[in-house]
Order: structure tokens, then sequence, then C-alpha cells
């Protein structure tokens, strides 16, 4: 119990991987919270690669941590930008009408 | 036993601030609590013994892309009520994915363990002539790794160009702008002449003007000669 090891890591990061699909589910009219829980999944993600990481004490997994970092950055840029220019035409963020985007 | 207890602090915190991101009635409180759980995450880098990425986390994460969340938070106008409708009707099934999921996570870690030729399979062991986690991983990453370090640059590049490129407005074409050269035109003050070239102001006699209309006289202004210059 006093010794922090691999399944410690595993724990947390599978209840955050949990809690953000949940927001997924919960925010169902609000874009701007299902992509802050896809931040939420790739930061357990991240934190299961550390964990890994750590544990086998193989540098590794840091630097893909580094580069899921990376994408996700990325993600959350053009997701940002998306939002913003969908707000502009439809002064609404609801999922719900994204759908009369299609062609 | 302090590596411990910190753990356990660090966990707690950063769950129960993922819990409010998720459940936070207002958007900006969301993108607070997930820079406090991005803290938290950094924190427990650190206890795992990750650093760089730690400080990573704490610079790219809550110094740039929370702080991009806040902005388009407080940017858009939106009705924070009706936002909130179907929190109750998808949370049954939303209980129900992730439970089932959690459960699964459960499972697989609760089973696992490493093959037995694990350790010779690494292929980046911690190397022991190295002081920092820092060096150690720009050892691998500018080598090893250099193509990927190069490509995730691209991505961050493409991120940049589609994100200004969507953004970015065109004014319409029936939109008002500044002419200066309308707005100088516009009154009878000033006449343009043809001019020999190289031939100052003074000599032409300074600015030719012509008669203005009698009725509206404007105010005055002065178009000596030290002023004028600048109009050819």
């Amino acid at each position: 119990m006093l010794n922090i090891g691999l399944s410690h890591f595993l724990s947390v990061s599978a209840i955050l991987f949990v809690l953000g699909v949940l927001g997924i589910f919960l925010n169902r009219k609000n874009i701007i919270v299902i992509l802050m829980s896809i931040e939420l999944i790739l930061l357990s993600v991240n934190l299961n690669f550390v964990a890994f990481s750590s544990a086998l004490q193989d540098l590794t997994g840091q630097i893909f941590a580094m580069f899921v970092l990376t994408v996700a950055a990325a993600e959350a840029a053009i997701g940002l930008a998306i939002l913003v220019i969908y707000f502009r035409n439809r002064s609404s963020i609801a999922v719900d009408d994204v759908s009369t985007l299609r062609g | 036993m302090i590596a411990a207890l910190a753990f356990y602090v660090f966990a707690a915190i950063l769950i129960a601030s993922a819990v409010m991101v998720v459940t936070a009635r207002n958007p900006v409180h969301s993108v607070l609590y997930l820079i406090l759980a991005f803290f938290n995450a950094a924190a427990l880098f650190l206890i795992a013994g990750a650093e760089f990425l730690a400080m990573i986390l704490v610079i790219v994460y809550v110094g740039a892309v929370a702080v991009l969340f806040l902005f388009v938070v407080m940017m858009l106008d939106i009705d924070f009520v009706q936002m909130k409708e179907g929190f109750q009707r998808y949370l049954p099934i939303g209980a129900i994915v992730g439970g089932m999921l959690f459960l699964e996570l459960l499972f697989v870690y609760g089973a696992w363990q490493f093959a037995d030729d694990a350790q010779g399979l690494r292929m980046h062991p911690n190397p022991a002539d190295v002081a920092t986690n820092t060096q150690a991983i720009g050892r691998i990453l500018y080598t090893d790794y250099i193509f990927l370090f190069q490509a995730s640059g691209l991505i961050l590049l493409v991120a940049m160009i589609g994100a200004i490129v969507l953004t970015l407005r065109e004014k319409p074409a029936n939109s008002r702008r500044q002419n200066i050269a309308v707005q100088v035109a516009r009154a009878h003050a000033v006449t343009m002449k043809d001019v020999p070239k190289r031939a100052g102001l003074a000599e032409l006699g300074g600015i030719i003007r012509r008669p203005l209309p009698a009725a509206k006289k404007p105010k005055a202004v002065a178009h000596d000669d030290q002023h004028g210059g600048g109009h050819h």
C-alpha cells in the first residue's frame, strides 16, 4: 500500500480514462467540454506511458508520451478553430445541429 | 512514505478535478478544473520520475492549451443553462458504458504481468552515465527519433496553418474602407497639375488653388510652402 508501483498509476489512469469517456456521454450539447474530455483521455494515456516507462526503466514511453502531447495540442487547436467558425455560422455549439453541415 | 502520501494526495485531487471538469455547470469552471488536473498530473509524472515530461505538461498544457480553451470559452457567447440539457438523460447510458470500460480495464490491469524477457526487450534503458532525465531524453529524441520529432513539428505547423486559415475572416466585398486618394481629392481645395520634372514647389508658386464656392466658407487651413511639399 505504501509502495507506489505500476498498479497505482494504472488505476489512476483507468479512472481518468473512464471519466473522460463519461464526459463525452454527459455533455452531449457542449462541444467545448467534449474537447476537454478528450484532453483528459489523452492525459490518462500519457500517464499510462509514463507509468510503464518508470516501471521498466525504459525511456521510450516518455518519448511517445511527448508525441501524444504534440498531437493533443494540434488537435485542440484545430478543434477549437472549427468550433469558432461553427459558432460564427450557427450562433450555437450544440452537437445536435452539426448534422446540418452535411452536404 | 512521503512519496506514497504525495501520490495519494495528488491522485485524489486529479480525479476530483476530472470529475468537476465533466460535471461543472459553467464551462469556464471546467477549464479551470482542467488546469488543476494538469498540474496534479504533472506532479504524478514527477513522482514517476519523468521530470522533463512534467515540465512540458505544465508549459504546453497549462500555458498554451488550457489558456486557449479559456479564450474560446470566454469569447463565445453561450447559453450555459441550455448546454446542460440532456445531462440526466444520458447519465444512465454513460454510467453503463463507463462502468463496463472501467471493469475491463481493471481485469486487464489486475492480470497484468511483465514477460520474463521484458527487461531484455527494452529499447532505451535509462542510461547510467547521464545525470538528468532531460539529458537522457534529448540523447534519444535527437538521434533515434529524429524523424518522428520532425514529423511532429510538421503536424504542429499544419495545425497552426489550419487554425489560421479556418478562423481568418475575409472582408466582405461591400465593406467600407478608408480610401485616402478619394478623401484627398474630394474637396476642390487642391488641383492636380502636370509639373516639369525636378521643379520645386517654390518655383511653381506654391499650391495652386481653385476659387472656393462663396456660400460655404471652409476653415482656413494654412497651406504654405513647407506643408504643401508632400502633395506632389
